[in-house]
């Protein structure tokens, strides 16, 4: 007991100095170098409190406030909703492999997306294309939820080869979707394939921002229940759950986590997959505070990922979908082997 | 506190359950005991709830317990399962202090931290309270599970063979706790294939065979040498040890 608190106490310290260096180094790379101290000044400016520090070149604020504050501030909501997601897949699926990009939930979303691209739907205004990213994603979190799930659990096979599944249709739904697509609509659709923050703007990140942050809430209140939920449908059924309204009230919460990340930044696999496990492994795995340590974990990630993706390549923005699969392929190996050398592999 | 009264289960299309009546009383031990597959856990599941009984009634203190609530329900009995997995590795502390969730906001929630140390204690577990439940052997497992069911405290208590996974020692244990709690006003029902374990330490046997309630009484009247030898269809003696009634298969030399 003990241990997991004192290692609890060393993983904030530790994610507080990734995520605020994070941030502030993100702040000043880039084409136009800022030093931390107009990033500092000028964010203290930006909150009311006028120091020496905030730089007065116009340039250098419009590229904070307008290019860079933003991208961040994305970075931050896609990681922590990415994060959140799939903390709560695994709970709901009592798998810790379930993550939104590997069992297709993600492409379901890009699917859902493109179809409003291609096919011009406005009907719901500007969000349309998010709606769809939504849609597209609960579907596929019900259809992966119904199939792969017997007597209350999931097999890891099973669960992976309905991934398999879902990722092969959505791709295949999206490789129609492109090839009757006009030009413009091919390359909105690539770009989501792909994902990226590249863009982003102070609206749509305050969408992912709002969403975010209740959909964290709501799964930090719901921690306790998730906990019960380890020890089985029928267990937790007998402490008092009431499981099937869990279930479903948390796939509404996946999709609406990972359909508002998709549907402003595209396909970005893995962080659901990597953070929580990553902070299971360091305080154990009680939901409520395992939750909060992965949105604060997947924002610090996201940002990192981010700042590498704009600048492992001078004057190139690479799609983060991209770097986050390069990290998060090697990981998922990783965990297959040492689940094969544990007790022999999963199935 | 709980009674049955004329129950039925279908199950796809088959009855593995019909007729049957039965009371839980508070302070006794009440085993079901019975062949393979002649419904002894299906009537545990009707009787704690989990299943609604296809004909007949269940009720618990007069109300019908598919009208309790879940969350109400778990402070009034709990269940032990055949089957114990968790998926996560939570520490076996954690996993027992589940035991008490039912209990979050109300007063009794003050009694949490006694409540877990008094069934790790009674559980024989608390040297392996640090330890990740998915270490533990089978055995440990087991009672650990038995421990988050002491800790939720509740006045009626289902065990589903409490004792398939332990060793001889933690078998006397698990059946002593049992008769310990319906002396302090329980009511425990408890579902066992050892007869004379059942014999020795329950107050009633109910023995069910082929989805029917063959028999309810004491160890006494229940094993009989007709009787047993009839429902689990093999030769047998029985004997008697302390007053109870010990059942030994016959066994020829081969």
């Amino acid at each position: 007991m003990t241990g997991r608190a004192a290692r609890a106490g060393v993983l904030s310290v530790v994610l507080a100095v990734v995520l605020v260096g994070g941030i502030v180094l993100s702040a000043v790379t880039g084409q136009l170098a800022i030093s931390p101290g107009e990033v500092v000044g000028s964010v203290l400016r930006g909150v009311g409190i006028p120091n020496q520090w905030a730089p007065d070149d116009r340039i250098i604020e419009s590229t904070l406030w307008v290019v860079r504050f933003p991208r961040i501030a994305m970075a931050l909501a896609v990681g922590a909703a990415l994060a959140v997601a799939g903390a709560v897949m695994q709970a709901i699926f009592g798998n810790p492999l379930a993550e939104p990009g590997v069992v297709g939930v993600s492409a379901g979303g890009a699917f859902g997306a493109s179809i409003a691209i291609v096919f011009g739907l406005t009907a719901l205004g500007t969000g349309t294309v998010a709606v769809f990213a939504f849609a597209g994603g609960l579907a596929a979190t019900l259809l992966v939820y119904f199939v792969s799930r017997a007597n209350g659990r999931t097999e890891v096979v099973t669960l992976l080869l309905t991934g398999i599944a879902v990722n092969a249709f959505a791709g295949a739904g999206l490789a129609f979707l492109i090839f009757v697509a006009d030009s413009g609509s091919r390359e909105q659709i690539v770009f989501w394939q792909l994902g990226s923050l590249n863009g982003s703007l102070w609206p749509e990140a305050g969408i992912v921002a709002v969403v975010t942050a209740i959909g964290t809430i709501v799964a930090i209140t719901l921690g306790r229940r998730y906990d019960l939920l380890a020890l089985g449908e029928r267990n937790a059924r007998h402490l008092g759950v009431n499981v099937e309204a869990l279930r479903i009230g948390s796939i509404v919460l996946v999709a609406l986590l990972t359909g508002v990340a998709v549907a402003f930044c595209g396909i970005i696999a893995f962080v659901g997959l990597v953070v929580p496990h990553v902070i299971r492994m360091a305080i154990g795995p009680a939901h409520r505070a395992l939750i909060v340590a992965s949105a604060v974990g997947g924002g610090a990630l996201m940002v990192l990922s981010d700042l590498l993706a704009r600048s492992l390549v001078a004057g190139s923005d690479l799609p983060i979908g991209l770097l986050t699969s390069l990290i998060g392929g090697p990981f998922f190996f990783y965990l297959l082997f040492r689940q094969r050398s544990k007790s022999g592999g999963w199935a | 506190m709980i009674r049955a009264e004329g129950v039925g289960v279908d199950l796809g299309g088959t009855t593995v359950l019909s007729d049957v009546t039965l009371d839980v009383i508070p302070g006794e031990v009440l085993a079901l005991v019975g062949p393979n597959g002649a419904g002894k856990s299906t009537l545990l599941g009707v009787l704690s709830g989990e299943h609604p009984p296809t004909r007949g009634s269940v009720t618990l203190d007069g109300r019908p317990i598919a009208r309790i609530r879940s969350g109400e329900l778990a402070r009034l009995r709990s269940v032990l399962t055949q089957e114990n997995t968790v998926s996560f590795p939570f520490l076996v502390s954690e996993v027992v202090a589940m035991g008490r969730s039912p209990w979050a906001r109300t007063e009794e929630s003050r009694d949490d931290v006694d409540a877990v140390s008094a069934a790790l204690a009674a559980a024989d577990i608390t040297h392996l309270a640090d330890r990740r439940y998915t270490q533990l052997s089978g055995g440990e497992r087991a009672r650990v599970a038995f421990a988050r069911v002491l800790a939720q405290r509740t006045p009626v208590i289902f065990l589903d063979e409490p004792t398939a996974a332990l060793d001889l020692r933690h078998q006397e244990d698990v059946m002593r706790e049992a008769r310990r709690l319906a002396a302090a006003g329980a009511a425990v029902v408890v579902v066992l294939h050892d007869l004379s374990l059942a014999s020795a330490y329950a107050d009633r046997l109910a023995l069910v065979a082929s989805g029917r309630l063959d028999v309810a009484g004491t160890p006494a009247e229940v094993l009989t040498q007709e009787r047993v030898e009839r429902v689990y269809d093999v030769p047998v003696q029985l004997h008697v040890v302390g007053g109870r009634p010990v059942v030994v298969p016959v066994r020829t030399a081969t």
